[in-house]
């Protein structure tokens, strides 16, 4: 079994996807790798849906999160509220938004924090048009 | 025999939707938006579909990751708001057609589009957002509903040509379909946006124009778009554009524009909106 599984490296397999998005700055794609990374903390997140889980969640937020199989890791960044640090382990925006929306929170509220932006600025800079696709292309690129 | 009669584009974004439900539609904010909805208020007040078929992008409320299909059929004969984490929208229950659902359910899937079927399913803002921009607050929905749910949440997203034909199946079924009804088909979702990480808040009008431009002009060309020009230039989230194309795939090569609209920003999206009919 051992030498079946050596026969197909999985650094081999995952080169034959082209992944074009990963020099996108500031950016992560939730592909299926991601997805199967984050997998339990999207789930978790899911469970927010329900009124009496948000009631349980709030009471006791590390207890609930014990009951889920995530990494150490990643319960750490939901009891931080590290929605970037939540996204490098596999946490995909929209279920994310069970977690802020619980926190009653609004998708313009969370995208202020993850640019590192006070509310108030972040609202600002979409009024006035948002963010300028211009330097914000590709990894290194020139402003 | 029922026939496709126009074509809607818009946007859906969940601020729209609390906006409208909480009464701040006239917020000096959310004035300018609104307003560019009027005209589409009145010209479907006339238009009088029976039957929307409504392509939109389910956000993780009716499938989690257990299941993500790329693209799924509501057969349902009625669909709920649903809670999405701040509790359902305050709307009315959005009324399906089974019949006619499961006619273009048997005909897409003949023509190579191996469509999920969904027989439960509660529709979150990506579905009544779009009811709601078109049709403001009424008791009931004045149309039934046969949603489309298109993945758009896992990468990869299905291909803007790959949506283009679904469009042009999706016009062959209801073709065939003796009932003699007059059906719309919507395309929702985008424009340029991006709401997570540090590039949160990208928007690209010029972007934005010219894909107005050429989805009504030149869409065989438009829909080759690679999924990386989507990301790069009109923000991650931007990619729910491919979805219009369902819209697009559904009407004759040429079209008139009824009429077009675009705003920045709602919350950090930019808001298009388009009502195409064949031109004839």
């Amino acid at each position: 079994m051992r030498l079946a599984v050596a026969s197909i490296p999985a650094h081999n397999v995952a080169m034959a996807l082209d992944k074009p998005y990963a020099d996108v700055p500031g950016t992560t794609i939730f592909d299926a790798e991601l997805a199967r990374k984050g997998y339990h903390l999207n789930m978790f997140c899911s469970s927010l849906m329900k009124a009496p889980n948000r009631e349980r969640f709030r009471a006791g937020e590390r207890a609930y999160l014990d009951e889920w199989p995530m990494t150490e890791q990643q319960k750490e960044a939901v009891l931080a509220r590290d929605y970037n640090a939540m996204i490098a382990l596999g946490g995909n925006i929209y279920f994310l938004a069970k977690l802020f929306s619980t926190d009653g929170q609004s998708f313009q509220h969370a995208a202020s924090l993850m640019t590192g932006m006070t509310p108030e600025a972040y609202v600002e800079m979409m009024v006035k048009g948002g963010r300028s696709p211009e330097g914000n292309r590709y990894i290194g690129e020139k402003k | 025999m029922a026939r496709i009669t126009a074509g809607v584009a818009t946007s859906h974004v969940p601020a729209i939707g609390a906006a409208i439900d909480n009464g701040k539609t006239r917020d000096p904010y959310w004035l300018p938006m609104f307003k560019g909805f009027e005209f589409s208020k009145h010209w479907i007040a006339a238009a009088k579909p029976d039957v929307v078929v409504l392509v939109y992008n389910d956000h993780a409320s009716a499938f989690t990751l257990e299941m993500i299909p790329t693209f799924a059929i509501g057969c349902a004969e009625r669909f709920a708001p649903a809670d999405e984490g701040w509790g359902p929208r305050p709307v009315p229950v959005v009324e399906g057609h089974p019949e006619f659902a499961a006619h273009i359910a048997q005909s897409v899937i003949q023509q190579d589009f191996d469509l999920t079927i969904i027989n439960k399913m509660d529709v979150d803002h990506g579905l009544t957002v779009p009811l709601s921009l078109m049709f403001g607050q009424p008791a009931a929905w004045p149309c039934r509903v046969i949603p489309i749910a298109v993945n758009v949440v896992q990468y990869p997203p299905p291909s803007g040509n790959r949506c283009y034909q679904l469009g042009k199946a999706i016009r062959r079924a209801v073709e065939c379909y003796d009932p003699d009804l007059n059906v719309q088909v919507w395309g929702t979702g985008g424009m340029s946006h991006q709401i997570q990480g540090p590039r949160a808040g990208l928007i690209n009008k010029d972007f934005d124009q010219r894909f107005l431009d050429r989805l009504i002009s030149a869409p065989d060309a438009l829909a080759m778009m690679p999924h990386i020009d989507y990301i790069r230039e009109a923000g991650a989230e931007g990619v729910e554009l491919v979805m219009w194309f369902i819209m697009r795939g559904a009407l004759d090569a040429q079209v008139k524009t009824v009429y077009r609209f675009y705003h920045v920003p709602a919350s950090s999206t930019a808001v298009g909106h388009l009502i195409l009919e064949n031109a004839v």
